[in-house]
């Protein structure tokens, strides 16, 4: 099992490697003239050209990938023009409060996409069957910062039953004391269920628009996973056999739509990851996501930038996780290996 | 890709072929109608491209600070903006810079990952090495994330959201044609082109490229739903389109903060627009699968 996790390890190098080239890439040779933007709108050439130097940017490419790769291995992005902080500290305080909402929003969507699809799957063309549709339909053709505003329309302006969507507190609540970063679990530890409450109340709105979107891909493969399952010889044998259909569904059909079902999850993570940052936008969510948007409005590069990698090195380690987890699944991947 | 090559596939579509195929989709639209709806939305967003900006009742950059923020009601159909701009006007005006930016993204990203694609499929050897390279790079990315970074990049203009909402489709070209035509290398019909002489570009373009379109067609389709939300993400958080210019996704973004105070109507229509064009694009892709690709019909 180590073995494998670390050959799998591995094979992610390569794909490391080409999102470093490519976020470097995107810091150096695309934009018209780094150097002329750093030194500002007023300077002179001479003053551009002493910028270049200064930033090592008329030394070769090759050079000044080495730099860049050397300053990323000590965790270097530069620093952020509007926060006045290096960007490694503003993306590291502010990834919990993305971390949080993005977990919230998958946690929501498998557990209602995962039920949902095994039922319709069940219960071919019944009422939960085109439920399953509609909401796998939906799911793809809304826009999450459009949900997202009908969501607060109804529910804080008409209902009145969230709270306005202005971030991870109201103003009424502090945050807890950070151990884990994650409001929901530092104020169960401190033992504050107010902030808790406050925090959760805060976070269902964002996160049902999170999961609204993640959920149409994942309720879309159960079903047609389980239906592939149901329909198999191991499950005509099994229901042959005589066992109660619950185990027939749970023991048997159940464990082998998994699979493909935790395969998606890779594309999920990628949309939702996406998303994730509009849904920050929309309910003023201080996570790095509405930290790069605010960036880029004020050309602030290297928070962008710095964002960009950090999303990407998370989603590659995301879906190493994904590969592993399947080895866990299914032993038959792990013997092969 | 498993599927076997369609037996009845032959070497370029004729006459008799395209009257069958017509008959085909009429069934097809006839027995399903959603398909049949989502045609007909499509023309309708069609008409609003192009003829849009002659039919509306108002200039869609006319403010009128005396109708601000009215509801909708008979004078103003989507009711107005802070600006008392007609909503209902820059709804169906902001329709084709939309569709027009979906459009030339999807037919860049043909253009190019379906060459690479064919490319791939077709000769193999380093070539598909650098094709499948560049395209698992891409996919390690989450796509949106690396749309705004390269927006951010290349400078924040509507151009540069048509090539990156490109690049960040590029996989999905060039994978599924690399799929298709490596299926077609050895196909009868190609062997018989090479064996009476046919050079491989011209085998590539008269025997590969005809067969290999109608898939790449539904798969143009399905891409164009997502590539309008792509675009209209990107200008939602102030990216490529500015104000006043009647866009979709900037739209709601101007009218998301009067959300909270009730004004529903000024972010609800364009996003409403934005989502029926989603829809329908998603719901003609399915419609076109079922006619050039029956084999995986749903």
């Amino acid at each position: 099992m180590l073995r494998q996790v670390l050959r799998r390890l591995a094979t992610a190098l390569p794909t490391l490697v080409g999102v470093i080239v490519v976020t470097f890439l995107l810091t150096r040779v695309l934009p018209g003239d780094t150097a002329a933007y750093f030194a500002g709108p007023a300077a002179t050439s001479q003053a551009i050209e002493q910028v270049r130097k200064q930033l090592g940017l008329d030394r070769p490419l090759a050079v000044q990938f080495v730099s860049y790769v050397k300053a990323l291995a000590v965790g270097d992005l530069g620093s952020s023009l509007s926060t006045g902080q290096p960007v490694i500290k503003d993306i590291s305080t502010r990834l919990p409060a993305s971390a949080e909402l993005t977990l919230a929003g998958l946690v929501l969507a498998v557990g209602i996409a995962v039920p949902l699809g095994i039922l319709a799957a069940i219960r071919q063309g019944s009422w939960v069957d085109h439920l399953c549709r509609v909401l796998a339909t939906a799911g793809v053709s809304l826009p999450v910062f459009f949900s997202g505003l009908l969501l607060v329309y109804v529910f804080y302006y008409r209902l009145g039953w969230a709270p306005a969507p202005l971030g991870r507190l109201d103003v009424f609540s502090s945050a807890p004391d950070t151990i884990t970063g994650f409001y929901l679990i530092d104020s169960l530890l401190a033992g504050d269920f107010d902030t808790f409450r406050a925090a959760l109340a805060q976070l269902i709105l964002p996160a049902a628009t999170l999961g609204l979107f993640a959920l149409a891909p994942i309720a879309r493969m159960t079903r047609a996973a389980m239906l592939a399952a149901l329909a198999s010889d191991f499950v005509r044998t099994a229901r042959a056999s005589g066992l109660s259909t619950r185990r027939v569904i749970v023991t048997y059909a159940f464990r082998n739509a998994m699979l493909p079902v935790v395969t998606t999850l890779g594309m999920v993570f990628s949309f939702l990851l996406g998303a994730n940052v509009l849904v920050e936008k929309v309910f003023a969510w201080p996570g790095i996501g509405s930290y790069a948007v605010d960036a880029l409005i004020k050309s602030d590069f290297a928070p962008v930038q710095g964002f960009v990698l950090a999303m990407a090195i998370l989603y590659v380690a995301l879906n190493l996780m994904i590969d592993i987890l399947y080895g866990v699944i299914d032993p038959r991947v792990r013997v092969e290996a | 890709m498993t599927t076997a090559v369609n037996s009845t596939e032959t070497s370029a579509p004729s006459l008799g072929n395209i009257a069958a195929l017509l008959r085909h989709a009429r069934y097809t639209f006839g027995e399903n109608p959603v398909s049949g709806v989502a045609f007909v939305l499509f023309v309708l967003l069609l008409l609003c491209a192009i003829f849009g900006s002659w039919l509306v009742p108002y200039d869609p950059l006319a403010s009128d600070t005396v109708a601000a923020l009215h509801p909708p009601s008979p004078h103003h159909l989507f009711g107005t903006d802070q600006l008392g701009r007609d909503i209902f006007s820059r709804v169906v005006v902001a329709t084709r810079l939309d569709m027009a930016v979906a459009i030339f993204s999807v037919a860049l990203v043909f253009a190019i990952g379906g060459v690479a694609g064919i490319a791939a499929g077709f000769f193999g050897g380093w070539i598909d090495q650098v094709v499948g390279r560049i395209a698992d790079t891409i996919m390690a990315f989450p796509l949106f994330v690396l749309a705004m970074g390269i927006v951010a990049a290349l400078g924040n203009t509507v151009t540069n959201i048509v090539i990156a909402t490109a690049i960040i489709n590029f996989p999905l070209y060039a994978r599924v044609a690399r799929a298709e035509a490596n299926i077609r290398r050895d196909a009868g019909f190609v062997q018989a082109a090479r064996l009476t002489g046919n050079r491989d570009l011209r085998i590539l373009l008269t025997q590969i490229l005809p067969n290999i379109m109608p898939i790449m067609i539904v798969q143009m389709s399905l891409t164009m739903g997502y590539a309008i939300l792509n675009a209209a993400g990107l200008s939602f958080i102030g990216l490529g389109v500015r104000p006043p210019t009647p866009e979709w996704g900037i739209m709601v973004a101007e009218g998301a903060g009067n959300i909270v105070s009730g004004d529903w109507w000024i972010a609800f229509f364009p996003g409403l627009a934005l989502m029926l064009a989603v829809f329908c694009f998603n719901l003609l892709g399915d419609g076109l699968r079922d006619i050039f690709d029956p084999q995986r019909r749903s």
